[in-house]
């Protein structure tokens, strides 16, 4: 009897070790990720802002975007929902993809471009200029339809230079104060600038309305900014030199989920 | 017509305190700043923002040129009846835009 009750309580013990195993290995498996979204180092006052439609001031560009879905351009008269129909269901996890591929440029495009492509190729109409409130209101109300999925760099061949030329950017010193993204993003991510806490700079919600700016803008505008910060001269808008990079940062946040339009200190 | 965005809860009972809140898409130029050109950019605030319920007013706040691009502002109601909430901002240069929504008190 004394035999049964000591091979129980072995039996609980070994059971115990077990337990205490899928435990260490369950919390391990929720540190491995060690990258952080800079919605994670935003103040709570600024999180709630993202969170709560009925406060984020991007849902504002992106009431327009919905307009702008649904109204004709160019001499043909198509709207988006022509070819596309609801962007609720057309456009679902879209821009989680992007940059992507376009054959006939032979080179990456943002989502932006793409807005633009499609109105000129399709709508037969003017392209908006980069950073109008048009495009971005377009570009936010199309981003939103992906809102939570996992960022999805396209696993295409014909990316692999660009995105190569891009994370070679990213190592890159550049401009007067000779620094590299890296430098910031990952050696020193976590820590202050001035009075700013330094993201891992992963591009999970752009556009973004950042409450510097008072306004929504594109990932093409953050990284000017940050060519500005560190005295370099910054590629135009739309330049290869931007879509490379922005490219390589798709790859890096792989995963990671969209939540676009977010709101940035 | 600038955008704007107005939540007004819908499921009120008599007594209760509810919270209206109202973003509208505006620029609160202050008139302190530069332009590309030298010139100083002129000043386009919103004023004034009144609330009404059926013409009576229930909330009213005056704006000034330290307020942030796309004001919000979010206030505390005792919804006691059912009725039409109407939103003014008045504002630089003649700037006047008035929303409604309807209050529905359980």
């Amino acid at each position: 009897m004394r035999r049964v009750v000591a091979a129980l309580a072995l039996g609980v013990f070994a059971s115990g070790v077990l337990a205490s195993g899928v435990l260490a290995s369950g919390s391990a498996q929720a540190q491995k990720d060690p990258r952080r979204s800079g919605f994670d180092d935003m103040s709570p006052a600024t999180q709630a802002m993202q969170q709560d439609d009925t406060q984020n001031p991007a849902m504002l560009f992106v009431a327009d975007g919905e307009n702008l879905w649904k109204r004709p351009a160019g001499s043909d008269a198509k709207t988006c929902a022509s070819c596309h129909g609801d962007a609720r269901t057309g456009m679902r996890g879209v821009a989680a993809r992007y940059p992507a591929f376009d054959a006939s440029l032979a080179r990456p495009v943002t989502l932006g471009e793409r807005l633009n492509l499609c109105r000129v190729r399709q709508q037969k109409a003017q392209g908006w200029r980069a950073e109008s409130p048009d495009l971005l209101a377009l570009e936010a109300y199309v981003a939103l339809q992906s809102r939570g999925q996992a960022i999805t760099s396209p696993d295409d061949t014909r990316l692999a230079p660009f995105r190569a030329r891009g994370e070679q950017r990213y190592r890159q010193r550049i401009g007067q104060l000779d620094l590299a993204c890296g430098q910031c993003h990952d050696e020193h991510a976590g820590k202050r600038l001035g009075g700013s806490a330094i993201p891992q700079g992963h591009p999970t919600g752009y556009p973004i309305y950042r409450l510097e700016w008072q306004a929504l803008g594109s990932l093409q505008r953050r990284l000017r900014g940050c060519y500005a910060g560190v005295r370099a001269d910054a590629p135009p808008y739309g330049a290869i030199e931007l879509v490379e990079l922005e490219l390589y940062l798709a790859s890096r946040a792989a995963g990671m989920p969209v939540e676009s339009p977010a709101v940035r200190p | 017509m600038a955008r704007t965005l107005i939540t007004v809860p819908q499921d009120a009972k008599r007594g209760d305190v509810v919270e209206i809140r109202v973003l509208m898409a505006h620029p609160m130029e202050t008139g302190y700043r530069v332009g590309s050109d030298g010139k100083r950019v002129p000043r386009n605030i919103l004023r004034r923002f009144t609330c009404r319920l059926d013409g009576e007013v229930v909330f009213a706040a005056e704006l000034f040129p330290a307020v942030s691009a796309n004001p919000y502002l979010a206030f505390p109601l005792r919804a006691e009846r059912s009725g039409t909430l109407s939103f003014a901002w008045e504002g630089d240069g003649g700037f006047a835009q008035t929303e409604t929504a309807a209050l529905n008190v359980a």
